[in-house]
């Protein structure tokens, strides 16, 4: 059972935004969060995904296809766009965005380093037991999710 | 990589040298990349905390850049150990984690400034403008 609150989900909203408007200087513009109830949501080709503990239980990921985060590693200046570092890349937009949700959540939100996965989407499994909430991002022509999983 | 003490810039200022310690490579590239301070020479890169440790015997660095969630040895513990290793070196921590808690904690530590994640050139280079006043 999910018990993500509307307050929770604005923490991750605003940290979506501000990744974008500072890493890339080009703002995203993020849907209306929703609530899956039924099945897994679906993933791009890139996932970067972040073990949450401690106070709250659960995962948080975010998941792109190439092409954005190709484009977005190119807007900091990153000439090496290499399945390497687009791996490394979906990881720390995970990273940093599950970190940033501190601010909020404070230090017994307690995150793990990324795990990431690339090109098999049915390695990324949520937890079955809590409804993941859905954050849409659109980004010049791309979209992405960032998936919220908390008991 | 240089080992050399007492290397002086242009102003006649002491060239002072700096490690970057993040486990994400494009950060670290991106540090690398960024950083326009002309007092500053990087001497190398690690990507955890035993990693920096191994590396800073080598190099002997004067200002680290920091990152905290790390695998192997996470960024609060390495700080402890490199401060205890030349207490006189200069940490800025650059982290995601966005809470007061571990920003007091790193400082209490041994850092000397933090800068949050996400963060432009700007913000890199004016945290480590300010980090270098108290050299």
């Amino acid at each position: 059972m999910s018990v993500t609150t509307a307050a929770e989900i604005r923490t991750f909203v605003e940290g979506t935004t501000n990744y974008f408007e500072v890493s890339a200087r080009q703002p995203a513009s993020v849907g209306s969060p929703y609530l899956v109830t039924e099945g897994a949501p679906g993933v791009h080709e890139y996932t970067g995904i972040i073990g949450v503990s401690g106070a709250r239980k659960g995962m948080v990921y975010f998941t792109a296809p190439r092409a954005m985060l190709t484009v977005l590693l190119m807007r900091m200046n990153e000439t090496d766009t290499s399945d390497e570092n687009i791996k490394d890349l979906v990881g720390e937009v995970a990273n940093t965005i599950s970190g940033n949700a501190r601010k909020d959540f404070g230090k017994e939100f307690v995150i793990s380093t990324p795990t990431v996965v690339a090109h098999d989407p049915k390695l990324v499994s949520p937890p079955p037991h809590v409804r993941p909430f859905v954050i849409p991002i659109n980004w010049r022509t791309h979209s992405a999710k960032l998936v919220v999983c908390l008991e | 990589m240089s080992k050399s003490n007492g290397a002086n810039g242009a102003g006649g200022e002491r060239i002072l040298r700096l490690m970057i310690v993040d486990d994400s490579n494009i950060i670290r590239r991106r540090i690398e990349r960024s950083q326009q301070h002309a007092r500053l020479q990087v001497v190398g890169s690690a990507a955890n905390g035993r990693e920096a440790v191994e590396l800073f015997q080598k190099t002997n660095p004067d200002v680290v850049t920091m990152d905290l969630t790390m695998p192997e040895m996470d960024g609060i513990q390495c700080v402890e150990r490199l401060v205890t290793m030349k207490p006189e070196i200069l940490i800025l921590v650059v982290s995601a984690l966005a809470d007061k808690a571990t920003a007091v904690e790193a400082i209490e530590k041994g850092a000397n400034g933090f800068l949050c994640k996400p963060f432009s050139d700007r913000q890199l280079n004016d945290a480590l403008a300010e980090l270098l006043k108290e050299t």
